[in-house]
């Protein structure tokens, strides 16, 4: 007998529980988009280079390209539908609208996913590649620009819109006036 | 029903900030772009490419994988539909590699020989990579380097004014030097895709393009259909910057669905885009310039050569970009080709401004540093009253007033002119200048108005919004033109049926597509000024702009520009880091300052990308690219960029309705030449080949293109 080249998994997404079988082969990327109908999660490069496909699973980012859907079972996946409070936009894309931190919008929810990740991962106190004081008694660095451009950088911008992307995620952390 | 009478007059959308109309759906995820669209019975294609770089197919092991799970069908030269290539379309004639699997001749790596389709995409995508194609090779040519054998100068390419060689004998300061700039790839976010299928007799396409008629007429043309039964619509593009046109994923859609009658999409993969979706041609540049000893012009010479396919001639007109920009007694500017076993070079954003003024602009800088002049007082020097080499009137020329407010914000006058003094621990400072222009147009559009019962106002235009934020600018300049406030317009954009409309490329989109709707709009106020009561079906009112147009003026119409900007270079690791830029234009009415500045800036970082970072490598053993990728191919990322401004002087264009003139390219070009030149400020070593990588940084500058050592480099 062949071995089986599908499952029944269950995909808990934005607090929605999804039933479905899915081909081994599956990316979560291909799983959201092609099976539950939620394509705001973007394919930009299928291969982790490009930052399109950010979703939170279990709340820290991760590019939805390199999951499979199957081992994403079990997990709190959120995805850019799950980010608005109904018709009431989250603070980031409002930012994102305001400052017009887009252009073609494709890069947009991974953007906006990983800038709620960023104020979540600068709360509690994570260094980046440009923190100058990692000791964790430090605390966490001030949230300035080149933290912010730091840790935005996985995720790419073709329309040249990071000034502004920049600017949209200091707005809704609170930072506004330091950057 | 509504009476229109006695509604009190709103103006004053344009040039005021406004968020973009489809903001919220696209930072919710509700903007569905071209693959995102479910359709019943969808089946999907996956292309299959040519691992060789020339030769002749020998078989394609097709039966094999017809076997495989899911697999509905493998299309390639032996059985795919004919299709019709002998036309000439709205940019000429058809690339054939567009036209798919029409024979069985390979002319370069990546070169598309068969589509598979199958019921999901995981199963075509597994059928494709197994399908066995086998080749009968031929040796491969694809090394790029000036004047090598093969070098032909295209009709039409060349511009002659003077005599070069006698002004450049009588000059007492001459420069001469040459320019590299490498291949470059658009890289918009979204890849090419296209869904086809067959609906009531129609063929519908949903696409990602930047016009939906190109696109629809020359599938007609291609598939021998009346264009009326063609419908394309592309409602949100995730960028094009050129590449998106027609191209072998839309043919091999409706190729398929035709074959199999249901709905089928091809979407490419971020690899095969590097093949199928053009790019920027690496130019070599030669520019010669002689002036009096106080910097003024007296030769100015630009030859520039570009490659293309063996199938299709593109020409990169990077000389042409000084023809508008510097007087001088002599002028003499060529764009040369040579044809090598690679793919296609297309349009990329400012084709041939912007490789050609990396060149121009890093060469009048090294004339003032010869000349002892400030790099902005020889561009005042040299500025001409009427086209250099057309004698027409400019329909204006703001350069210089883009030149005094950008030295005065970005406080040029301070500035130690020395190289190589400012040092800053292991750092180096420079800071530099460059002039930008980018061509105005406008292409003939049609435009739908309707006045709705319910008060509101519906736009119809077959515009494209890219990420330009045209669908908002259109919006407001419908809301203006109809007295009301922009709450009660909406704009719909992106579909064939909606009659002719120039694309969005050329930085004539907006422009070109606000005409007709301004047209039309008022039209349809002064209709409704005249009393009564609207239908309940509306009262629509339509233009065409292809007189108005044809009537026009003959001038210089430009945009102008001045890019600062300061570098800091790393002496011990090559590393160069771009510490701000400022860009002040002058580029006609700026219809929405808020999405504008974006177009700008966006253009702006596309100039430090190609500055510092963009650089497709091929490989000379397999004729193929070295890490075809976006880890492969940088772009700039958040962290390369600091702190860009832009800004505009007043340049409202007198001939146009609405005053515009375009912002989508200028921002682009002379970016990398202020780059440049500024790391030469900072270090006394010029880059005259891009990308300035840090290896070249610590030898110097001394470092050629690999292409350029010849074939057996």
């Amino acid at each position: 007998m062949a071995p089986s080249t599908s499952s029944a998994i269950t995909l808990h997404v934005n607090g929605e529980k999804y039933t479905l079988p899915v081909d081994h082969r599956t990316t979560l990327l291909d799983a959201l988009r092609e099976r539950l109908d939620l394509t705001g999660t973007k394919k930009g490069c299928d291969q982790g280079q490009c930052g399109a496909c950010t979703v939170l699973l279990d709340g820290r980012r991760a590019v939805s390209c390199l999951q499979l859907a199957v081992a994403a079972e079990g997990r709190e996946i959120t995805t850019i539908e799950g980010v608005a409070d109904g018709d009431q936009l989250h603070p980031v894309q409002q930012a994102f609208v305001d400052l017009d931190g887009y252009q073609c919008g494709y890069c947009t929810p991974g953007q906006i996913c990983s800038a709620l990740a960023v104020i979540e991962e600068h709360a509690a106190g994570w260094p980046s590649a440009v923190t100058d004081d990692v000791r964790p008694e430090a605390g966490p660095p001030p949230l300035t620009a080149d933290e912010i451009r730091e840790r935005m950088s996985g995720n790419l911008c073709r329309c040249g819109a990071y000034v502004s992307i920049v600017q949209a995620v200091a707005r809704a952390a609170g930072v506004e006036a330091a950057v | 029903m509504t009476t229109m009478t006695g509604t009190p007059a709103v103006t004053g959308a344009v040039g005021t900030a406004h968020t973009r109309v489809e903001g919220v759906a696209k930072v919710t995820g509700a903007a569905r772009y071209a693959g995102e669209i479910p359709y019943a019975e969808l089946a999907h294609g996956w292309l299959v490419l040519s691992t060789v770089a020339r030769g002749r197919i020998r078989s394609v092991g097709a039966d094999a994988v017809l076997a495989m799970p899911g697999v509905l069908s493998v299309l390639h030269h032996g059985n795919a539909p004919r299709v019709d290539t002998d036309y000439v379309g709205l940019l000429g004639k058809p690339d054939p590699t567009l036209a798919v699997f029409q024979n069985d001749q390979v002319p370069y790596l990546g070169w598309p020989v068969a589509l598979v389709v199958a019921e999901t995409s995981e199963q075509a995508r597994e059928a494709a990579e197994a399908l066995v194609v086998e080749y009968d090779e031929e040796p491969h040519d694809i090394a790029f380097a000036a004047g090598r054998d093969g070098t032909y100068t295209p009709e039409d390419s060349a511009v002659e004014k003077g005599d070069v060689e006698a002004e450049l004998a009588a000059s007492a300061v001459v420069l001469d030097a040459e320019y590299t700039t490498p291949e470059e790839h658009h890289t918009m976010l979204e890849p090419h895709a296209a869904m086809a299928r067959w609906e009531d007799g129609r063929l519908e396409v949903v696409d990602s393009n930047q016009g939906t008629m190109w696109v629809a007429n020359e599938l007609a043309k291609l598939f021998s259909l009346d264009p009326a039964s063609v419908r394309v619509r592309s409602e949100h593009v995730g960028g094009g910057f050129g590449s998106k046109g027609i191209r072998a994923h839309q043919v091999c859609a409706v190729m398929a669905a035709t074959a199999l009658q249901r709905p089928v999409r091809v979407v490419l993969t971020r690899r095969q885009m590097f093949s199928l979706t053009g790019y920027r041609s690496p130019t070599a540049q030669r520019v010669r310039l002689g002036a009096d000893a106080d910097g003024r012009l007296r030769a100015f010479a630009h030859e520039a050569q570009n490659l293309t396919s063996t199938v299709h001639e593109f020409v990169e007109p990077s000389a042409n970009v000084g023809r508008a920009m510097y007087a001088s007694d002599a002028h003499h500017s060529v764009n040369r080709v040579v044809r090598l076993d690679v793919p296609t070079p297309t349009f990329m954003r400012a084709p041939g401004e912007a490789p050609g003024s990396f060149a121009m602009e890093c060469a009048l800088d090294e004339l003032a540093e010869k000349c002892g002049v400030d790099p902005i007082a020889l561009r005042v020097r040299n500025e001409p009253d009427a086209g250099p080499v057309s004698g027409l009137p400019f329909s204006s020329r703001n350069l210089l007033a883009c030149f005094d407010e950008g030295a005065r914000r970005f406080g040029w006058a301070d500035r130690d002119p020395r190289p190589g003094v400012r040092r800053e621990g292991r750092w180096l400072l420079g800071t530099g200048v460059a002039a930008a222009s980018f061509p105005s147009g406008a292409g003939p559009s049609t435009a739908a108005v309707t006045a709705e019962a319910d008060g509101t106002f519906t736009v119809r235009i077959n515009a494209a919004d890219i990420g330009t934020g045209a669908r908002t600018a259109l919006t407001q300049i419908a809301a203006d033109a109809l007295q009301v406030e922009t709450g009660r317009v909406r704009t719909r954009i992106a579909d064939s049926d909606f009659g002719p409309a120039w694309i969005a490329g050329g930085s004539m989109g907006t422009r070109s597509w606000a005409w007709a709707v301004t047209a039309a709009a008022k039209d349809l106020r002064e209709q409704l000024a005249l009393g009564g009561t609207v239908p309940p079906e509306g009262i629509t009112v339509r233009s065409d702009t292809s007189e108005a147009l044809a009537t026009l003026a003959q001038k210089e119409r430009y945009s102008f520009g001045a890019q600062f900007a300061e570098a800091a270079v790393d002496v011990t690791t090559g590393e160069v880091r771009v510490r701000r830029m400022l860009g002040i234009f002058a580029a006609g009415r700026i219809v929405n300052p808020l999405t504008a500045r974006s177009q700008l800036i966006g253009g702006m970082t596309w100039g430090l990308s190609m500055a510092l970072h963009e650089e497709a490598v091929r490989d000379a053993a397999s004729g193929g690219h070295v890490g075809a990728d976006l880890a492969g191919y940088h772009v700039a990322a958040n962290a390369d960029v600091p702190l860009i401004e832009a800004d505009w002087v007043e340049d409202a264009d007198a001939d146009d309705p609405v005053g515009i003139k375009g912002v989508g390219e200028i921002g682009i070009v002379g970016a990398a030449a202020a780059i440049a030149n500024a790391v030469w400020h900072a270090t006394g070593v010029r880059h005259r080949h891009l990308p300035i990588r840090p290896d070249r940084v610590l030898l110097g500058g001394a470092v050629a293109p690999a292409g350029a050592e010849g074939p057996d480099a």
